[in-house]
């Protein structure tokens, strides 16, 4: 259908989506020109640059901390997610029970439901048992809606593995454990790729959640960012700017691989579509 | 990969009977991920629910739902949510619903643009709000473009209030929204669409009778998920709005009263109505999409 392109409405939708994505570079632009401003009082360009508000951050506010903490949750959360995920996602792809349906939805109730409404709870559940404010309790909040995330994410990879290379290696009389270990993990690779960079991702922006969780010193950085802002006044905003470009590398990083797998589109329609 | 993307539902197109080989013990293997979404959901929303009927006072009784309803600060929250929320989700889809539908056939630059959407929502509403702040503060470049453009004297007061959290929710929802009404629509085989042109539908409707049914699903959903994300607004209402005004959204009177006044009890009856709230209008969602348009499926892959 040629006719569509040329019709007006095309154009116009198609400025708009345009001007939309412009208007995002523009965001990301001036947090990325900020950050590197010696001062910025109106103008399209900050009067003069440095360099120094990189070095402020990891002398006074912490930032190599902040970081360690971060990465710690993330490889944390990620290992969780995968090994938990993928054992349920293979019970789900090969099997059929009775009740199947129930336990969908409430393996998808922690990744749609907003984390604000349930990490309220959670938060008070685990600062009840100690676990408040430890980097073990904002590594439990973060796996709640991620391991399920990274089973559903996982569950069309693994339909596609043929039934029969299991059965086969079965007959060739492999033991179970050597049937996962040399059959369904290198076949699934791609998959735990795609949902490891995933998760990845969704871990470090994740900010609900950690927020409500994270005491002092368990803070991940996006959580800082966040107070950081808050406070704005006490400290320049070129330094909260120099933090936010910081997480925003920290976050782009996984995603550019995640998008060598996964088209953006596909990217939200998975999910959508759970 | 793409066969399995192509078919939005695939529960309901799956063979109803799997093999039998496998035996149950597989089941064994959903132990870890129950046991996690047991304890740490099922059990806190237990708890929560439990706790809300327990006031500080003591005793058992609904005096927190009773307080916050009666309360017109904190009732004031639930309008504000709602003044945001509703709003929001409506413009959304009225923006992103014919976007995507007119570019179900591809557009020049596609896969930079549709990277450059995936940004808001991957970088999360923080990073967006510091953005937000700068780009469409008083002196940012958003201002002087228009300024220089003559198209306004003085300066658009755009964050720090009510339009503030409309743009920073706008820019995260619209871009989920487009992409995955794109990718939905994208999904739906295009014969089905040159069937309906060759037998001598307009247009017009071809897209009432044809393309607004197959998407229907796909609308639902987006619709959802939009509008409850927008229920839960906190970070934007705090960082671009009025959080102590006119966006002192229900997020932030049960945040307010959990880490501020320390009443767990409060702040988990005020976290009960956001959640009950919300589970109704998805309910009410699905509920309309099933009397409109009953039985439409899509049917076949890709082209």
């Amino acid at each position: 259908m040629e006719s569509v392109r040329r019709s007006p409405w095309f154009l116009a939708f198609y400025l708009f989506v345009f001007a939309f994505t412009l208007n995002i570079m523009g965001i990301a632009g001036n947090v990325l020109v900020s950050s590197f401003a010696k001062s910025w009082f109106g103008g399209p360009l900050p009067a003069s640059f440095t360099a120094e508000w990189y070095p402020y951050n990891f002398s006074f506010y912490g930032l190599g901390g902040l970081m360690a903490v971060t990465f710690e949750v993330v490889i944390a959360v990620m290992a969780l997610s995968l090994s938990i995920g993928f054992l349920a996602a293979y019970a789900l792809a090969r099997v059929d029970f009775p009740g199947k349906k129930y336990l969908t939805v409430l393996f998808l109730l922690p990744v749609l439901l907003p984390q604000i409404a349930y990490g309220i709870p959670l938060a008070t559940v685990l600062y009840r048992y100690g676990l408040g404010g430890t980097v073990a309790g904002v590594i439990l909040a973060n796996a709640v809606p991620m391991i399920p995330f990274a089973m559903f994410l996982l569950v069309p990879f693994i339909e596609q593995i043929d039934r029969n290379m299991e059965s086969s290696a079965r007959v060739l009389g492999a033991s179970r454990l050597a049937i996962i270990r040399r059959v369904l993990l290198p076949l699934s690779v791609p998959g735990l790729l795609t949902a490891g960079v995933l998760t990845l991702t969704s871990t470090v922006a994740n900010f609900e959640l950690t927020f409500l969780v994270s005491g002092a010193g368990s803070q991940t950085i996006v959580v800082a960012l966040y107070y950081a802002m808050f406070a704005a006044g006490i400290r320049p905003t070129y330094s909260v700017d120099a933090m936010a470009v910081i997480y925003m590398v920290l976050v782009m990083i996984p995603l550019a691989v995640a998008l060598r797998f996964v088209r953006p589109t596909q990217m939200v329609f998975r999910i959508g579509e759970k | 990969m793409a066969t399995a993307q192509a078919q939005p539902l695939p529960a309901r197109s799956k063979p109803k009977s799997k093999e039998r080989s496998y035996d149950l013990s597989v089941l064994a293997l959903l132990l870890p991920a129950t046991l996690v979404v047991v304890v740490l959901f099922v059990y806190p929303f237990v708890y929560g629910l439990m706790l809300s009927f327990m006031p500080q006072e003591g005793g058992i009784s609904i005096s927190n739902y009773v307080k916050f309803l009666q309360d017109p600060y904190q009732r004031e929250s639930l309008f504000n949510t709602l003044r945001l929320a509703v709003p929001n989700t409506l413009v959304v889809l009225f923006t992103a619903v014919p976007a995507a539908y007119v570019m179900r056939r591809g557009m020049w630059g596609e896969s930079l643009i549709t990277t450059l959407l995936i940004l808001p929502i991957s970088l999360g509403a923080v990073l967006t709000s510091e953005g937000i702040i700068g780009y469409f503060g008083p002196g940012g470049w958003f201002n002087q473009i228009l300024e220089s453009l003559g198209i306004i004297k003085e300066p658009l007061r755009l964050t720090h209030n009510w339009t503030g959290v409309m743009i920073a929710m706008y820019f995260k929802q619209f871009a989920f929204c487009f992409l995955m009404l794109l990718g939905y629509v994208s999904g739906i085989n295009p014969n089905i669409e040159y069937s309906a042109r060759v037998l001598g539908a307009s247009p017009l409707e071809v897209l009432r009778r044809v393309m607004l049914p197959l998407m229907a699903p796909g609308i639902a959903i987006a619709t959802c998920l939009t509008f409850v994300t927008n229920f839960s607004v906190f970070p934007s209402a705090m960082l671009v709005g009025e959080p102590a005004g006119a966006t002192r959204s229900i997020a932030i009177a049960a945040y307010q009263m959990a880490f501020e006044h320390y009443d767990f009890s409060m702040a988990t009856s005020i976290a009960m109505i956001m959640g009950f709230a919300e589970l109704a209008v998805v309910v009410m969602i699905l509920g309309l999409r099933e009397r409109l348009y009953k039985g439409s499926a899509i049917s076949g892959a890709k082209g």
